[in-house]
Order: structure tokens, then sequence, then C-alpha cells
């Protein structure tokens, strides 16, 4: 597939691959090599403009955009940015995939309690996004993410504002997420978070490419349980 | 039914807790209040035509040139004359008292001949061309006027003007839209980011309009309301006049079925409002993936 902005150059170009269902993977590759494009595709937020992708079976390509919500309910995202909703709560926003899937206020309480404390923000509930530090933001869009128990996770640059005890903690999460059969798609510069994820898969993009179409395999998926 | 105006708290918090951006609410206030003064002027007009045409078109005038004292013979003879309901003759002090207005003190001199004339109505069906023969049978050189062409200019120009007060009422209802519609598009640039949030985690356009059309609704309520409560004030306060107005024309007020429409209005203008705000959000959405 390809992906191009307007009537600029490509940004993606060729992309052939294929995620393994409950896989771990990361997503490498200098500044402007096409990662957060690549994401944006994983997580519906674009089509290509050329090519066609196939998310949890289904040819989305050209999928009517009322069929879109009900895939992308199943997909976790952390942005680079956070994208948290300045107005609401740190509650609130965690709370927010549970809402949007129909959830009711009694349901979200308990595990969007669970989960705050579980990324260190039990006392910060009520807090709103301009009053958090970079590193606390981040951990709240974490926690959206991954609230909702998503399919398929997608991070961009996930522990870029996070010490290194907080940064293993996540890893840990995503980690134990992914042993609970989600996919993970981790996009990253940190050479160091590859190398202590056992079992991880790399992608390395170059210039809008894959620059081995062999996945540059580290380890072979922990538990393949077939094709994304 | 209403479930998209009962959002939850946690709903509600998603747009923030302010109202709509801009003087919404204070435009459809204006709206309200122009809509409800001039529907109620329209429907004033449609009342008082109607009881004109009611009261005029079965009547007619025999004038008699030479006047004089074979009216009331003629007066018994037009009462008999079948399909004749009732007749009338004017007296000659009142015709002297109408002349007076035109012709000062000289109205009541005795060398001016006045006209004589009978007002006579007649029954629904009934041979009018037989009747007026009779007439000019029993004084040929009568004239006989119909009522009904006398007022006719008055009554398509009150025609008229009803109609360009619904026409006036239709136009305000669509500047109000349109102000909605604006309203809702500023409303979505303003929480573009919200929205792109909620659509990136699985958020349905109906989710997403559902929140829009509540406060819009809600603003739209309020502005109509408020217009409706002062138009209610000014017309009170024209209430007099218009009994006064409605003795006049034999009791041409607001009916009870007039006063339930305009009762109405506010909240049809809200219906309004709502309907065309979501069709804006919804639109303005599907632009988006």
């Amino acid at each position: 597939m390809g992906l191009r902005y307007g009537t600029g150059a490509e940004v993606l170009r060729d992309l052939d691959f294929r995620l393994s269902d409950g896989g771990f993977y990361f997503l490498t590759g200098p500044s402007g090599a096409g990662k957060t494009s690549l994401l944006k595709l994983l997580y519906l937020a674009q089509r290509p403009t050329r090519g066609r992708i196939r998310l949890f079976g289904e040819e989305l390509t050209e999928a009517p955009r009322e069929m879109l919500p009900q895939f992308r309910r199943r997909i976790g995202v952390v942005f680079q940015d956070f994208r948290l909703v300045r107005h609401l709560s740190a509650f609130d926003n965690v709370a927010l995939p549970l809402r949007i899937a129909g959830a009711s206020d009694e349901q979200v309480e308990g595990p969007v309690r669970e989960m705050l404390a579980w990324v260190g923000l039990a006392d910060r509930a009520s807090a709103r996004p301009p009053t958090l530090s970079g590193g606390e933001q981040q951990r709240v869009a974490i926690a959206r993410a991954v609230i909702n128990r998503p399919d398929l996770l997608v991070a961009d640059e996930p522990t870029g504002n996070v010490d290194a005890e907080m940064a293993q903690r996540l890893m840990h999460l995503f980690g134990a997420l992914n042993r609970l059969g989600t996919t993970v798609v981790v996009a990253t510069h940190d050479v160091g978070l590859i190398s202590a994820t056992p079992g991880a898969k790399m992608i390395r993009l170059e210039n809008g490419a894959v620059t081995d179409p062999t996945g540059a395999l580290r380890n072979p998926p922990a538990s393949p349980r077939g094709q994304r | 039914m209403f479930d998209w105006l009962l959002a939850s708290p946690s709903e509600r918090r998603l747009l923030g807790e302010a109202r709509l951006r801009g003087p919404t609410a204070w435009v459809i206030a204006i709206m309200s209040f122009s809509i409800l003064i001039i529907a109620a002027a329209g429907l004033a007009l449609a009342s008082t035509a109607g009881v004109l045409t009611r009261a005029i078109e079965a009547r007619y005038s025999i004038e008699v040139p030479a006047g004089g004292g074979n009216v009331a013979a003629l007066l018994s003879a037009v009462r008999t004359i079948p399909g004749v309901k009732s007749a009338d003759a004017v007296p000659e002090l009142e015709m002297r008292q109408t002349l007076e207005r035109w012709l000062g003190p000289a109205a009541q001199s005795s060398d001016l001949p006045v006209p004589a004339l009978v007002n006579f109505d007649v029954q629904p069906g009934a041979n009018l061309a037989a009747i007026q023969q009779r007439v000019r049978a029993l004084a040929p050189g009568a004239t006989i006027a119909t009522h009904r062409e006398a007022v006719g200019p008055l009554l398509r120009s009150l025609r008229l003007l009803q109609w360009v007060a619904f026409g006036l009422v239709l136009l305000l209802s669509l500047a109000a839209s349109a102000a909605v519609v604006l309203a809702a598009r500023g409303a979505l640039d303003t929480h573009r980011f919200t929205i792109e949030v909620m659509h990136g985690i699985g958020a349905t356009d109906e989710q997403v309009t559902r929140l829009f059309q509540r406060k819009i609704a809600v603003d739209a309520l309020v502005g109509s309301l408020a217009g409706a409560a002062a138009a209610g004030i000014v017309l009170l306060m024209l209430a007099t006049g218009a009994a006064f107005a409605g003795e006049l024309t034999g009791g041409a007020t607001l009916s009870v079925g007039d006063l339930i429409l305009l009762a109405l209005l506010p909240l049809a203008l809200t219906a309004l409002a709502t309907g065309v705000a979501r069709a804006a959000v919804l639109a303005a959405l599907r632009k988006a993936l």
C-alpha cells in the first residue's frame, strides 16, 4: 500500500506486511520515516491512497465510514501528543472509551480507578490535563488506550516523557496485555526498550518504506495465533 | 425519545459547561419575539377578514335616487321576496348625517335630494337574478350594489397582508435556522479536538451529534421561551386596542385556536432549530473519516 497527503509525494511507499495476531512489534526508523503515518493507517485515522488494509479479518480500505467506529473500539491508541481532552479530568479521559462503548457511570468507576492506580495516578483522578506534568499526561493517555483491553494497541513513543522506572512499568503493562492476546505496535527510537522486550519483532521504516522486508526478527512472537 | 435531552453528567462534561458560542440564544429570542408578534398580527388580520367576509357576503343595497316616500312600501315589498332573509332601510336622518361630513350644514337642507337606501341580506342559495328582477320591477330607477364588490379591495388588502405576515414568519424561521447552522458550525470548530478524540476512540456520528443537539436544543428553548414571554407581554398590552378593534369589526379577535397556535410557535421554533442543528452537525461530521 501507499499513502500521500494531498498532491505531495508519497510518505509511505509499497508497504506490504502482516501483523500476527497476538504479536508484539516495534516500529523504528529515523524522524520523518513515516512511522506516525503508518500508525495512523493502523488506527484507521487515514485510508491508504493505494493498496489495501485488512484488519481483524475485514477489508477496511473501502469500508463505509459508518463501519469504522466498531473497529476503532477494538484499537487502543497512545498518541505522541497524548491527545487528552483538556476540560475533562484524568478520570473522565480514561473513562472515555468505556463510555463511548456504552458503559454506565457505575460500570466505569471501578476499572478506571484501578487503571489510574496502576499508572500511579490514583490521587490525580480529578486533575485536568493542563495541571498534569508531561509524564502524568502520558500515563493518562496510556491508561485510556488500554482500559478497554483492546485487540490492537498502537503507541507512538509511549515512553518518551516518563522516567526509566515508569517506562519499564508501562512496557510490563503492554507485555501483560500482549500475553492476554492484544497485538501491540510501538513506535519508538528507544533501543533499550526494544532489547528489553523478548519475543518482539521490529519493523524498520526509512523514507516511507520498510527497509527490511523480512521483519528483522529479534525473537519469534511469543504465541502466534494467526494473522491480523 | 428524549434520551438525548437527558444526557448524563459525564456526557455533558464532554463539551464543557459553556453554552453555545456566540449570541445564538439571543438571536433565537429576537426571532421568536418577532415571529410571535407577526404571527399574531397575521392571525388577527385573517380573523378580521373572515368576520368581514361573513358580514358582507350576502348583503346588498338598493339605492333609489329619487328617495321619497315610497321607501316604506319598497321595504315591505323587498321583505316578501323569496330568498330575502332580512331588509332594513337606512333612515334619511342617518343619510344626511353621513353627507354632512362632506357637505357641511347644507346636507340638512330640504332642497338637497337624498337617495333612499335599503340594505337586504339574502339566504344561502337564493336566486339573486330573480330577486334583482323583482326589485327593479318595484323601483325601476333603483340600482343594486353588492357589498362584497364595494369592500372587495379592502378584503384583498387584508388577505394580502395576512399572507405577507405568514411569509415573514417563514422568512424569520429560515433566518433563525441559518443562525443555528452557523452556531452549530462554530461549536464544531470549538470542539473539533474533542470530536477527533471521540471519533478516534470509536464514537459514532450519532453519539457526537447527540451532545451538540442537546446543547443547541437547550439554548434554542431558552431563547424561544424568552422571546415568547416578551411577545406575550406586548400582545397583552395590545389586547385592549385589539378588543376595541374586535368590536368595530364584529368580534374579530384571536380565537382560542389562534392562541394555542401562537403558544406552540416557540416549541416549533425549538424543534426546527434542533433539527437544523442536527442536520448541520451530521453533515459536517461526514466530511471527516
